[in-house]
């Protein structure tokens, strides 16, 4: 059985409008994307959807309260809600670099949570 | 002190266009900022997704923030003071600004970049009727809560407005644990970006209500609910649609307005829909040595794009004050035919042609149409545009050699 899906593509702000060929399921062929990113994602979205995850976590020694996180790679899109939570369970203390590993392989997924910035010591 | 280039603002236009002034011979440029830190609200933009156009990646805001303040902090010709608040901006360019341990200075720039971004448009600027009830609050001002103080507005939200930060707060808010009932938009189209519709609310299953508005905010001292309705047309409300929706906080997303406050009482002529002031393809305005960059000129959709534009704004300056500006005269640019804007609204024609980058909105969605800029009857520039939403800027690359023809004014239109 052949169907379509219409979505848009989230990989830049451009935002193409890509339709997909479905056939029994699976992934035939796409048009509408303006550069091999889209393929990529398209074909990705109606196989098994894949998300960035950022957040915050507590931040303690800094002045402010949080330090912004996001992940270095996508993560499955179910699994989205259930990451962010972990995030609620940590606290770092300053100084924080960028690209420190906040969380180690969250939830066992392959995917480490980094500090999205610097934040210095305040005394 | 007199400065080669102030600038005022210190979030992405205000640190691209002093970095932009220091590489184009600007030997002294004051930056300030009254945050204690710089990259202004994009510290507060902790999704990922800005970068892509000026680094070739996806950045987090705070990252973008970062890599822009590495390009200027060890320059030793750019002064940055934090923690200070400009109070007023003359025409003759001195600027009195105020900080805890320099107290009140007073400093004068050759030339001027105000680079103050723009505000969250209020509830009363869209006049919903209802109590003044706690738990109505702006999407920018949600989003500082959540992401840098770590309090959520409330817990069962509807989001009034589908502009960007609305959306970009719907997930935020539902990755929080907060149930978001709905975006209500009045416009038949979204006002933020499809990528934002798709991964903020498809992703969620948040319904997005098109042609609708809010009529009513109940509650007694905290929102209870809302009263919502289809609108026609003209965006009136349509009798007999109304329906109810439970929340304890009402969060608005409905549009930004440049921050002018500064320049209000400078003899400046502001654009009626940008809000912005009007300036030149270098972002001069009409006050020469007042130059402006970013959200102040006009609302974007993405920081790329103003940091390109501040990057202009800064050469531009930077050139004024080591008096190395060739002479020209200045046209008009007009929109007609279906393009809502244009920056720049005047096109300055140095007596050595440059290439130009027109940044255009559309009125209203449209499809297989060609953007024609013409001077009388001489066609300039011709391209074709596929598609074009309100909510996307536009951007035509104009080359030098096609601005030779230019008379009196330039028309910029759909045909």
């Amino acid at each position: 059985m052949t169907e379509t899906k219409k979505f848009n593509c989230i990989t830049c702000p451009r935002g193409c409008e890509l339709t997909v060929t479905l056939q029994d399921g699976k992934f035939q062929s796409v048009t509408g994307n303006f550069c091999p990113n889209g393929a990529k994602y398209a074909e990705q979205e109606v196989t098994a959807p894949m998300r960035m995850l950022t957040g915050t976590v507590k931040l303690t020694g800094a002045g402010l309260p949080l330090l912004p996180v996001v992940s270095t790679a996508e993560l499955p899109k179910d699994k989205i809600l259930l990451a962010a939570a972990e995030l609620r369970k940590i606290t770092v203390a300053a100084p924080v670099k960028y690209g420190d590993i906040i969380i180690h392989n969250i939830l066992g997924l392959g995917v480490d949570m980094i500090a999205s910035c610097d934040f210095a010591c305040i005394k | 002190m007199e400065y080669d280039v102030i600038v005022i603002g210190a979030g992405p236009a205000g640190m691209a266009a002093a970095q932009s002034a220091q590489e184009n011979g600007a030997k002294k440029i004051l930056l300030i900022d009254r945050g204690m830190v710089t990259g202004g609200i994009l510290l507060q933009c902790i999704h990922n997704g800005f970068g892509v156009h000026q680094y070739g990646e996806m950045l987090t805001g705070p990252t973008y923030a970062q890599r822009a303040y590495e390009q200027i902090k060890d320059k030793k010709e750019i002064t940055l003071w934090l923690d200070t608040v400009v109070l007023t901006v003359t025409a003759k360019k001195e600027v009195t600004c105020v900080n805890p341990e320099r107290g009140v200075k007073k400093v004068v720039g050759k030339t001027i970049i105000l680079a103050s971004g723009c505000r969250e448009r209020p509830r009363g600027a869209i006049r919903i009727p209802g109590q003044r009830l706690a738990g109505i609050v702006t999407a920018g001002a949600a989003q500082r809560m959540v992401n840098c103080f770590g309090f959520i507005p409330g817990k069962k939200i509807v989001i009034l407005g589908s502009g960007d930060i609305g959306l970009i707060m719907a997930r935020r808010l539902t990755l929080e644990g907060c149930e978001v009932k709905a975006v209500v938009e009045i416009c038949p189209y979204s006002n933020g970006l499809q990528r934002n519709i798709s991964q903020c609310l498809n992703d969620f299953d948040i319904p997005l209500y098109l042609s609708h508005t809010i009529v009513d905010i109940h509650g007694r001292d905290r929102v209870a609910g809302v009263t919502v309705a289809k609108v026609d047309e003209k965006m009136q409300a349509i009798a007999g649609t109304e329906f109810q929706i439970d929340c304890d906080t009402v969060v608005l997303s409905v549009g930004l307005i440049p921050e002018r406050t500064l320049i209000n009482n400078l003899p400046l002529q502001f654009d009626a829909l940008t809000g912005g002031p009007l300036v030149d393809q270098h972002r001069q305005t009409e006050l020469a040595g007042f130059f402006a960059a970013g959200n102040v000129v006009h609302v974007h959709d993405i920081v790329d794009y103003v940091t390109e534009e501040a990057m202009i704004a800064g050469k531009f300056a930077a050139l004024q004050a080591q008096n190395n500006v060739v002479g020209g005269r200045r046209v008009q640019i007009k929109c007609e035919k279906g393009v809502r804007t244009c920056v720049p609204q005047f096109l300055f024609l140095p007596d050595v042609a440059e290439d130009v980058k027109l940044y255009l909105r559309v009125s209203k969605f449209v499809r297989e149409k060609h953007l024609v800029v013409k001077s009388g009857n001489n066609v300039l520039w011709n391209q074709y545009l596929m598609a074009g939403r309100p909510s996307e800027m536009i951007m035509l690359d104009i080359p030098a050699d096609s601005l030779q023809n230019v008379t009196d004014e330039i028309t910029v239109g759909l045909e």
